[in-house]
């Protein structure tokens, strides 16, 4: 059968799905399996339904499809929500001795399984989900031996006893099932000697900011971006640095300036609500040009919207949000390395260029776990680069006739140096009214109009010294061109694969900065026809490139919440190249 | 700039001319918060002035150091992160009473809680200035403003009473024109190891007509008389001034003896400004934490 699997556990939230879905993700990883996972989950911490899926592959996977194969199911919702991707070759497993009737279908093999008082045998109620991942690997072919790692991994800071225990209801699972069932499914997990780390987005822009050298992060808590904070506390003290929780968004972001003034490389990440919380701040810190890097996790929005679900509707916010016209950069990841590399940019060019820079990212990032090759994250290749950041003795150059320190000066490339406290001559004032080379308030019509200028030629310093280049994929000769942003690269990679299966040749261009962004005239202009694929309903990244280009395009648009599926992507992509190509 | 040794109060001030109506208390908050810098032995280069927005905040242009002007309300969360990323540095938060009590209050709330190692001077003139006379959190309740005609009909937010609720480790009040005691004051507010907070009677002469220099003057008790001799280490003591509002006191009502500031208790103590030019030595152990 397949090589390709996709396993799930379902419950209620509160049940302990989420680390024992890692639990398997990890064994997997450990085995040498490249893991993709994804999660199901609601608002609430107890009560609502909430899953954890992985598929898993020796070839790399990136993207999540309509099919599941061994299934978990401690309710009956868990097998309800997912029956449309069961199928003949699935099994779910079950605990048929608890208190509810699974209904499973037919032609889908039911594993009856009795995790609870099987968990209780080995020490305790609590591990009965250790039990079915036990009897999964018995259903995969998977050596339970390599739940093992994962096990100590988790509860070996609870001592060796629990370690023990869990070890032992993992064997009663897969023995429960080798006795009572006589089942071949025909799955057979492979192992290979590859040597996987297993991360999400929210750990990857963490760890991208301590590579970059990040000291100081505060924020408050908001989902999909909290983990952020949570990585980074614990580990930021090791390099002498510090997370604040701070008591809201308007005070995260101030403390991330202040800090950023003080000369440390400073951090706040949030969500769309706290975006919009930090639009005011926003402005100080580009026209007071403050290096600070905010990460914007986006969910589904406006308001309170669907704080657990997928959707890229914060574009037009990042990229326009704040009154007055603002210099700022937007890059956003496409994939979960990308979160690392990306953040390590974002604090190379908010210094080099003294702007607030956004990374964007998207639920489907943040939350997805992913395998990569540690090489991925390789460490020697982060590159710091303070840009103006003066030495103590060459403040004095930059001084004006009076001995003051020219914080804004009005460089040719819209650069000024920069000084921090305890340079000696550095003092200087900034601050968000409009203001002269030293930092002090004006109404003056000409340096009003310079220091526009100056902090806008920025952007065009940064667009002609930088590249701001994009992935590409499919096939390069192809007539027509998809284009897309953020986390639906993953999907798009496997649609191009199965469009071309259907002699159906795409090219795709995936881009992952959204200002100063790359110029796609030409590439448009070479194309028949031209789809922009995001999940948002007005298709924000369509428009901006329309205006860039001149030229209409089609558009995909996803924003249920959920994220694009490979198969579902390439049904759409077929569709809409046969529609008629909108009006010039 | 003039070293340690001998730094004067004047080096603490710009060469911008203050726009400040003549007569307002602000001249005398600002000039008794440079004789203290300077007394406490700091420099411009090595103090960091955050300003609020209002009549008040302007302050940071009057003055010399490392400083930045802010938006409305902001200042304390400012201060509380250059203070993190530099407890070397010397950091002041100034701003006015409806910047620190109003849009602010929450944030007032928290820096006090988290006794971030700041001086915060909070000008209150009982009514927004630059705003041109409307009521702030600290106007009395039957005040007649362009925007409570009638008076607000609410009692005024007490600040010290605030800040002893959340767990401040020093409180304390000073008057703008009394230049020797004020700057005696915020000296000590500089040098408590702490959230240092003093709220400055510091009159409006445009737009408050009730709580002016003679008001202030005529009601004004000081906490070091002799017959008020106050032990500010009493907090009952403390609460007993603080919640007495018939009076208007000037002095420290309370200082915590054990205050740990914010950053000790949390082992910040080196300046996040140095970092190395790639990622730190061992970074692939943060990597390999994923295994
Ligand atoms: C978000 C925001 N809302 C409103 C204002 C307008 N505003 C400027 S100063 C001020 C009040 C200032 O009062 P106070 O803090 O008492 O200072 P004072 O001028 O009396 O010194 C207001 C409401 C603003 N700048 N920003
Ligand atoms: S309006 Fe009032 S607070 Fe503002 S400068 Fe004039 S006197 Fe001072």
């Amino acid at each position: 059968m397949t090589e390709d699997l996709n396993w799930a556990i379902g419950g209620e939230a509160g049940d302990g799905i989420d680390s024992t879905g890692k639990i398997f993700a990890q064994a997997l990883s450990r085995a040498g399996r490249h893991v993709f996972t994804s999660k199901d989950f609601a608002s609430r911490i107890r009560g609502g339904y909430t899953a954890y899926k992985i598929r898993t592959s020796t070839d790399r996977v990136q993207s999540v499809v309509d099919r599941l194969d061994i299934l978990v199911a401690l309710t009956q919702r868990t097998i309800d929500e997912n029956l449309d991707e069961l199928h003949e070759g699935s099994a779910v497993i079950y605990d048929g001795e608890r208190s509810w009737d699974a209904e499973i279908p037919d032609e889908i093999t039911a594993v009856d399984v009795p995790l609870k008082s099987l968990a209780e045998e080995a020490g305790g109620a609590i591990m009965l989900n250790v039990v079915a991942l036990g009897a999964a690997c018995e259903l995969t072919g998977f050596d339970v031996a390599y739940l093992d790692e994962a096990l100590e991994k988790r509860f070996g800071g609870k001592g060796s006893k629990i370690v023990d225990n869990n070890k032992d209801a993992a064997r009663k699972g897969r023995d429960y099932v080798q006795e009572n069932y006589d089942l071949d499914l025909g799955y057979a997990l492979e192992t290979t000697d590859e040597d996987y780390v297993l991360l999400n987005g929210d750990e990857a822009i963490g760890m991208g900011a301590l590579a970059a050298g990040c000291r100081f992060y505060a924020g408050y808590p908001i989902t999909p971006a909290t983990n952020v904070m949570e990585y980074l506390i614990g580990r930021i003290e090791q390099y002498g640095g510090h997370v604040v929780q701070a008591e809201d968004e308007l005070s995260a972001i101030n403390m991330a300036l202040g800090a950023a003034r003080g000369g440390a490389r400073s951090m706040t990440a949030t969500s769309g609500p706290g975006i919009d919380l930090m639009a005011e701040t926003f402005g100080l810190v580009a026209t007071s040009e403050t290096p600070l890097v905010i990460v914007d996790v986006m969910r589904s929005g406006p308001s309170t919207g669907m704080p657990t679900k997928q959707e890229q509707g914060d574009l037009n916010m990042t990229l326009y949000g704040g009154h007055g016209e603002i210099p700022r950069f937007v890059v956003a990841p496409t994939t979960i390395s990308e979160c690392f590399w990306k953040t390590v940019e974002a604090f190379n060019y908010a210094e080099k260029y003294q702007t607030p820079v956004y990374v964007v990212a998207d639920l489907a990032l943040a939350v997805t776990e992913q395998t990569f090759s540690p090489e991925t994250f390789d460490m020697d290749a982060v590159e710091i680069d303070r840009g103006n950041l003066l030495e103590d003795d060459q403040v004095a150059e930059w001084l004006d006739d009076q001995g003051h320190f020219r914080a804004h000066a009005a460089t040719e490339d819209g650069i000024s140096p920069r000084a921090i406290p305890g340079m000696t001559d550095g003092a200087h004032m900034s601050t968000g009214l409009e203001h002269d080379e030293l930092g002090r308030r004006t109404e003056d019509t000409e340096v009003r109009v310079e220091q526009v200028d100056k902090r806008n030629r920025k952007v065009e310093t940064a667009k002609a010294e930088e590249e701001w280049d994009y992935r590409e994929f499919g096939d390069e000769d192809a007539d027509d061109l998809v284009v897309s942003w953020g986390s639906n690269e993953g999907a798009l990679r496997e649609a191009v694969a199965l469009l071309e299966d259907d002699d159906v040749p795409v090219r795709v261009i995936s881009v992952p900065y959204i200002f100063p962004r790359p110029d796609l005239s030409e590439e448009f202009e070479a194309a028949d026809d031209v789809i922009v694929v995001e999940c948002n309903a007005t298709g924000q990244f369509a428009d901006v490139l329309e205006h860039d280009t001149l030229q209409r395009v089609k558009r995909i648009n996803k924003y249920t919440g959920v994220r694009f599926k490979a198969d579902e992507l390439a049904e759409e992509i077929t569709a809409k190249l046969k529609e008629e190509v909108p009006a010039q | 700039m003039s070293s340690q040794s001998e730094v004067r109060f004047t080096d603490f001030k710009s060469d911008k001319q203050p726009t400040w109506c003549p007569g307002c208390g602000d001249f005398g908050t600002m000039n008794g918060m440079m004789k203290a810098l300077a007394n406490t032995g700091n420099d411009p280069d090595n103090t960091f002035l955050v300003a609020g927005i209002g009549c008040s905040g302007k302050i940071g242009t009057y003055m010399h150091s490392y400083a930045i002007h802010g938006v409305h309300g902001r200042a304390l969360p400012v201060a509380t992160g250059v203070k993190m990323a530099r407890p070397d540095i010397e950091v002041m938060a100034a701003g006015g009473d409806g910047d620190g009590y109003s849009i602010g209050a929450g944030h007032f709330v928290h820096a006090t809680r988290r006794n971030v190692d700041m001086t915060y001077v909070v000008m209150d003139n009982r009514i927004y200035g630059l705003t041109k006379g409307q009521a702030s959190p600290t106007s009395r309740s039957d005040f007649e403003t362009s925007t409570t005609p009638e008076g607000s009909q609410q009692p005024p937010v007490n600040p010290l009473a605030l800040a002893l609720a959340s767990g401040a480790t020093f409180i304390a009040q000073s008057f703008a024109s009394d230049a020797i005691r004020h700057a005696e004051i915020i000296e000590e507010a500089i040098e408590h190891d702490g959230f240092g907070f003093v709220n400055v009677f510091s009159p409006c002469v445009t737009f408050n007509d009730v709580d002016t220099y003679d008001y202030f003057r005529d009601s004004l008790v000081d906490l070091k008389e002799e017959e008020e001799d106050h032990d500010r280490h009493d907090y009952e003591a403390a609460k007993g001034v603080i919640l007495d509002t018939d009076k208007e006191y000037q002095g420290v009502m309370y200082q915590n003896e054990n205050s740990i500031p914010y950053h000790e208790r949390h082992g910040v103590t080196e300046n996040m400004a140095e970092i190395p030019d790639g990622a730190p030595e061992n970074a692939m152990d943060l990597v390999r934490e994923f295994y």
